[in-house]
């Protein structure tokens, strides 16, 4: 297909540069192999989507990447420093919101800037412009619980942008909020992605959300996972993201993902 | 809302009081008093000043007992909850105390300690503490993984992780111990002044009971349970100022 390139083509075509790299990464719980010998790099300032079905240890690798899991061999490189550990250049997006239910939306977006010990009153004024970007203004002093889903996760969003990391890492972040939200966020996307200089690696089991957000999606395959596929889909992106949806590359994208994964479905 | 569950609260009063009352009147037994008896004689109490000095005597158990139990308790809960090796060392100590019939080892600790306040500062902790080590510790444990998580993933270190997630996380679960801890602190020193030596409020409620003045016994009891409910009211008070989001429950359910 001319609209699919192959990633190692495209590297020697352009010569990409490459913000995180996993070299033959291996994970095993007990007996079970999560993830085996699985290499893959994510390209500066784009955002690469891991999709596969469940269990194929797309959420693994991301933790790996953020250093919350050690892999079992193999290494993940940031700007070439390997991973050992959590890092002020990685960010996490949680599926769940992982918000503090005793805090204030300010000290929540404010939290990851707390524990690097930036000042309060520093602190909550980066805070207060995140809460602006993502569009939670007058909500600084509300509790998690006072706000709707796609609201939490808007502040889980904010205090990951707010510690200015150069990659931020999504673990299924949408799949929580109701579909209306959810294709909010995903245009929303779409302009972060353009306009803040940062690295995005996004968890997801929709194809149509994959498609529809990224500049690279590795296909994942489960026992063990491995990457089966990259497709870069490149022709739609310049065309506004309301025409996305009705473009022929993305509907036969979508659809050629969906007959890869569709056998691993139980 | 809130004038409608003071109204409750009066109704419950009214109720239990009235049926007191009826009970003591009909009676239901020589020595079981009525409401209006009972608190006649806790009002000679206050003003012959008996129940003040009385409670110098009793509250000090207590309160020594309470503190050492909650502050310990908290302590030893959180490390047992952080600690599986704490866990398996420390857990059935605790356990068993819950569940030992505690009047039947009086006798022992009285030939340890002596019939002085240790005895009774023993016997407050052996009531209090365990329900508190074991909240503690469980509520520790049962923290959402995913805010651990989160601290991680922002770079909190082990003690960041511990004071801003683990605590704040565990605090309803552990002042509900307290709670329980505390109100059974007050059974443990009134058991204490009954069983080992009568003084304070213990020695109103035997001495009266053997000169046959159930009034002056009931109200002494009746005192006691006042105090302790006041004093829970206290602590949830605290509580609400201390961590003002929890009470509403967790964001991600």
């Amino acid at each position: 297909m001319p609209q699919t390139r192959d990633a190692a083509a495209l590297h020697q075509a352009h010569d990409v540069d490459y913000a995180v790299t996993a070299h033959k990464v291996s994970k095993n719980y007990g007996d079970v192999e999560a993830l085996k010998d699985l290499s893959l790099e994510f390209p500066r300032g784009q955002l690469t989507t891991l999709l596969g079905p469940s269990g194929c240890g797309k959420t693994t690798l991301l933790k790996i990447i953020a250093g919350l899991l050690a892999p079992n061999s193999g290494e993940i490189q940031v700007d070439r420093k390997t991973v050992t550990g959590p890092g002020p250049d990685r960010a996490f997006v949680f599926q769940d919101f992982a918000l503090l239910p005793w805090a204030s939306v300010i000290r929540n977006v404010a939290f990851g800037l707390e524990l690097r010990g930036v000042a309060k009153s520093e602190r909550e004024g980066i805070a207060e412009k995140y809460i602006q970007d993502v569009g939670l203004g007058g909500f600084e002093n509300s509790f998690p619980h006072e706000l709707s889903g796609g609201m939490r996760q808007r502040v889980g969003l904010a205090r990951a942008l707010a510690v200015d990391a150069r990659v931020l890492l999504m673990d299924e972040p949408f799949s929580a909020v109701d579909e209306q939200t959810r294709r909010k966020f995903q245009e929303d996307l779409l302009s972060l992605v353009q306009h803040e200089n940062k690295t995005f690696i996004f968890v997801t089991h929709s194809i149509e959300e994959a498609v529809y957000v990224s500049d690279q999606i590795a296909i994942l395959l489960p026992r063990p996972s491995r990457v089966s596929e990259i497709i870069r889909p490149s022709g739609f992106r310049n065309r506004g993201s309301e025409n996305i949806r009705r473009d022929p590359e993305y509907l036969d994208i979508v659809d050629r993902i969906w007959s890869s994964l569709r056998s691993y479905v139980e | 809302m809130r004038g409608r569950s003071l109204y409750l609260k009066l109704l419950s009063a009214v109720i239990v009081f009235g049926a007191w009352e009826t009970a003591g009147r009909i009676p239901v037994s020589y020595a079981f008093p009525t409401f209006f008896e009972s608190m006649s004689a806790l009002a000679t109490l206050f003003l012959d000043g008996t129940i003040f000095t009385a409670y110098a005597e009793t509250l000090k158990p207590l309160v020594v007992g309470v503190a050492i139990s909650a502050v310990l308790g908290i302590g030893l809960g959180l490390w047992i909850g952080l600690s599986e090796k704490f866990d398996w060392l420390f857990s059935p100590i605790f356990v068993v105390m819950q569940s030992a019939p505690l009047a039947a080892l009086i006798p022992l600790l009285v030939m340890a300690y002596g019939i002085g306040l240790t005895s009774k500062v023993f016997v407050v902790c052996i009531m209090a503490m365990p329900v508190i080590v074991l909240n503690t510790s469980g509520a520790v444990r049962n923290t959402p993984s995913v805010l651990k998580e989160m601290g991680r993933a922002f770079l909190g270190t082990d003690r960041d992780l511990i004071l801003k997630i683990v605590i704040p996380a565990a605090s309803p679960i552990i002042f509900a111990g307290l709670r329980l801890g505390i109100s059974a602190g007050f059974i443990g020193a009134i058991l204490a002044e009954l069983k080992i030596t009568p003084t304070g409020v213990g020695d109103i409620i035997t001495y009266s009971r053997s000169i046959a003045d159930y009034p002056r016994m009931y109200a002494a009891i009746f005192s006691i349970i006042v105090l302790a409910v006041l004093f829970l009211n206290l602590l949830e008070k605290v509580e609400q100022v201390l961590f003002k989001g929890n009470q509403r429950g967790y964001a991600s359910d």
